[in-house]
């Protein structure tokens, strides 16, 4: 998706894992996305360059489907959608 | 013909089974080194895999199982040497050295102090997140009893329990990800 499809998503949590390290992004995307239901969005906002990889491979482990990213100026917004 | 043929079904049915039992995803780490730089490491990798829903089993053994003690308990009747081990060995996780760069404690220090300053969980949260995830501890009680270790002295961990060489193999042998450290 690119950044105008993603910005009109509903979202339904977004968790701000902004600061932390790897793995504390994917350990609150983890937690988060246990407290949505099958087939919601979920926004991770994360400062650490890595997350960008680690998500959508995380994603495609757990069957989530990886939506996209919004960069901006200090943090990435993913989103991905819950299986 | 045909009974042949049920029959050779039956036996690759039974074979695609023990495959997929030995295949689990599941990383089992047997971790022998107690620097703090790869204790570290292991927790880090255990608890991206936790959070991927991997099954995740700890085997500590050796120098590793300084980072297992806790400096708060001690243990009673233990003989002169290994009272001496446990004087020279780091007491606990927060205790331990760098592989390299130690310089006397400083190089420890030093990295704590970057971690705190880049958001990088410290040792302790770590754990109790290793917990929270389910994150499963094996003690190797032989090495344990070697270096004069108790059980009395070890941390309070929800999953924590005490096997040796063979528990390992047998969980290695079924995980699809296995490391030494």
């Amino acid at each position: 998706m690119n950044a105008e499809e993603l910005k009109n998503l509903t979202v339904k949590q977004t968790v701000d894992a902004r600061g932390t390290s790897c793995p504390g992004p994917l350990l609150a995307a983890k937690k988060a996305v246990g407290e949505i239901e099958s087939g919601e969005i979920l926004e991770v906002l994360s400062s650490d360059e890595g997350t960008k990889n680690d998500i959508p491979k995380w994603c495609d482990k757990m069957d989530h489907e990886f939506l996209g990213i919004i960069e901006e100026d200090s943090y990435s917004r993913l989103f991905l959608k819950k299986a | 013909m045909d009974i042949d043929i049920e029959k050779e079904l039956e036996q690759l049915k039974k074979k695609v089974a023990k495959l997929e039992k030995n295949r689990q995803d599941q990383l089992s780490i047997a971790i022998v080194s107690g620097d703090m730089d790869k204790v570290l490491a292991t927790m880090i990798i255990s608890l991206a895999a936790a959070a991927s829903d991997t099954k995740v089993k700890l085997f500590f053994s050796f120098w590793a199982l300084s980072a297992l003690r806790d400096p708060k308990k001690s243990a009673k009747g233990k003989n002169f040497i290994s009272t001496m081990f446990g004087w020279m060995l780091p007491k606990g996780r927060n205790k331990l050295k760098l592989s390299k760069m130690n310089m006397m404690g400083m190089g420890p220090l030093m990295i704590k102090g970057l971690m705190r300053k880049q958001n990088v969980m410290s040792l302790d949260e770590m754990f109790k997140q290793a917990a929270e995830l389910g994150i499963e501890i094996i003690v190797c009680e032989m090495s344990m009893n070697l270096m004069g270790f108790k059980k009395e002295e070890m941390i309070d961990y929800p999953n924590l329990t005490y096997a040796g060489a063979g528990t390992f193999i047998a969980e290695a042998s079924q995980s699809s990800v296995q490391f030494f450290i």
